[in-house]
């Protein structure tokens, strides 16, 4: 059984997003924890935007927050977002890493070390290398790996980079993500 | 590279519990109830740039090596700060506290992890332009020594100067920030007098008591890396630093809900994490 769903994404992230997260249904047994970059603005319209959307909760992570099913979370703007082994939440305003802060690349690399095999990893449209490195320790970990495929993204540089990296397993086009993530929610083990 | 990965993570908890342990023993830093997720990201990372496998084989050179461990401090502290940071925060303060510290005569105030010093000069340059900081005796504290040299120092790198500009006129800012300080090459100064009434201390709030009594308390994005009992251990020190209807100035991020100290406090400002003491605590 996976435990949890993490995303990493850019330019064109929210379009695609959108498409997404709406797919999911109230009873979806995994937590979503998601990275846009979005500069220093505040997340609180596209959070309104996406609660009008989604039929899961979506909200922003806060410190030392238990991660639960049923919400889909996001990375504070100017702050990276880390996942403790006892499955909550820690803020952390350390350097930036691939220009970025949040980072994909330190979400994923602490989601692997609590999750372990047990997670789900997302690669959007976006447009430079964050994330790549941080995929490639959760694939090497035993996670699942997805990308966006870059032909059709709105910024394939991203998922670009994470396919030439970490050589994810499942390549989908957009339309195609929120079926896979939700056979994946629901599939009986992890498989190798 | 280093050779942890999924199926020895125990052992790298294990090992990372005996170099905070170690650590807590030799030096009297004790990280043991920090957030385990970055101190994970940064050992892991100094591992790779000092060529050794193993958490054991650092945890020898940490404990025999000081200047080692010197700079191995210096991984485990944040000092990333600019001036401004969160602008409608400094906005916030001038409207919400500036008012009430005008009816004092005298007040103080701690800036209780201060890293580089740049927010201590952003608070000093705001309440010198509310005529504010000759009425003000100023403690600016951190326990990493080297940062606080460099907060004394006050000099700063040109480069970041157009970003705090843009900050301190998003702050309220009455004039420009460049008249607060000089440029010299690649670097500015900042101006002496404001400072003047800063002192710079080394206090560590996670072994240190109470550093003094105070009217305000900024500690701003130093709780996020604690834990949740070190986060009550410190909310509590610097509730008890604070006089009656004094003012708790937190990180954006950080919060009192849920904390042993809730109760004794008024949110000012929740958005900006304004709080004040009540009278009767």
């Amino acid at each position: 059984m996976y435990k949890a769903i993490v995303i990493g994404t850019s330019h064109g992230g929210l379009e695609a997003l959108k498409l997404i997260l709406p797919r999911l249904e109230k009873d979806f047994p995994l937590p979503v924890i998601i990275v846009l970059h979005i500069g220093d603005h505040n997340n609180d319209v596209f959070i309104r935007l996406l609660n009008g959307l989604c039929s899961l909760h979506v909200k922003e992570a806060e410190s030392n927050e238990p991660i639960l099913p049923g919400h889909i979370y996001f990375a504070p703007p100017n702050y990276h977002l880390l996942i403790e082994d006892d499955l909550t939440f820690s803020l952390s305003t350390d350097e930036k890493l691939n220009y970025s802060r949040p980072s994909i690349d330190i979400l994923f690399e602490s989601a692997a070390w609590a999750y372990k095999r047990e997670l789900i990893a997302v690669i959007l449209s976006g447009a430079n290398s964050d994330g790549a490195n941080g995929m490639k320790t959760i694939k090497s970990f035993g996670g699942k790996t997805v990308i966006q495929n870059p032909c059709h993204a709105i910024s394939p540089t991203m998922p670009r980079f994470a396919l030439k990296i970490a050589k994810p397993e499942i390549r989908l086009n957009l339309e195609d993500i929120a079926d896979k993530l939700i056979e994946l929610a629901y599939s009986k083990g992890v498989d190798n | 590279m280093s050779v942890y990965n999924d199926s020895n993570a125990d052992l790298l908890t294990i090992e990372l519990n005996l170099l905070l342990e170690g650590i807590f023993l030799k030096y009297g830093y004790d990280f043991r109830n920090y957030s385990k997720a970055h101190i994970r990201r940064r050992v892991l990372s100094r591992l790779g740039l000092s060529g050794l496998e193993t958490v054991s084989e650092l945890q020898s050179k940490v404990l025999r090596d000081p200047d080692f461990f010197k700079d191995f401090l210096e991984d485990l502290s944040i000092n990333v700060t600019e001036m401004f940071r969160d602008p409608e925060f400094y906005r916030s303060f001038r409207e919400n506290i500036v008012p009430k510290l005008r009816t004092y005569t005298y007040f103080k105030v701690w800036h209780a992890g201060c890293a580089t010093g740049e927010e201590v000069y952003s608070l000093a340059i705001l309440l010198q332009e509310e005529g504010l900081l000759g009425r003000c005796q100023f403690y600016a504290t951190d326990f990493n020594r080297k940062v606080l040299e460099i907060a004394k120092e006050g000099v700063y790198q040109k480069v970041d100067m157009e970003l705090y500009e843009r900050n301190y006129q998003l702050s309220g800012g009455k004039g420009k920030l460049s008249d607060y300080y000089n440029s010299m090459y690649g670097s500015v100064m900042l101006n002496k007098d404001l400072s003047s009434r800063v002192v710079f201390a080394d206090h560590n709030l996670v072994t240190d008591g109470v550093f003094a009594e105070v009217n305000l308390v900024m500690c701003r994005n130093v709780l996020i890396y604690f834990d949740k009992t070190l986060q009550d251990k410190v909310l509590s020190l610097l509730s008890e630093s604070l006089v009656p209807t004094g003012y708790l100035c937190l990180g954006t991020k950080e919060s009192l809900k849920f904390s042993k100290v809730e109760n004794q406090f008024n949110i000012l400002d929740d958005k900006q994490k304004i709080f004040k003491k009540k009278l009767n605590v």
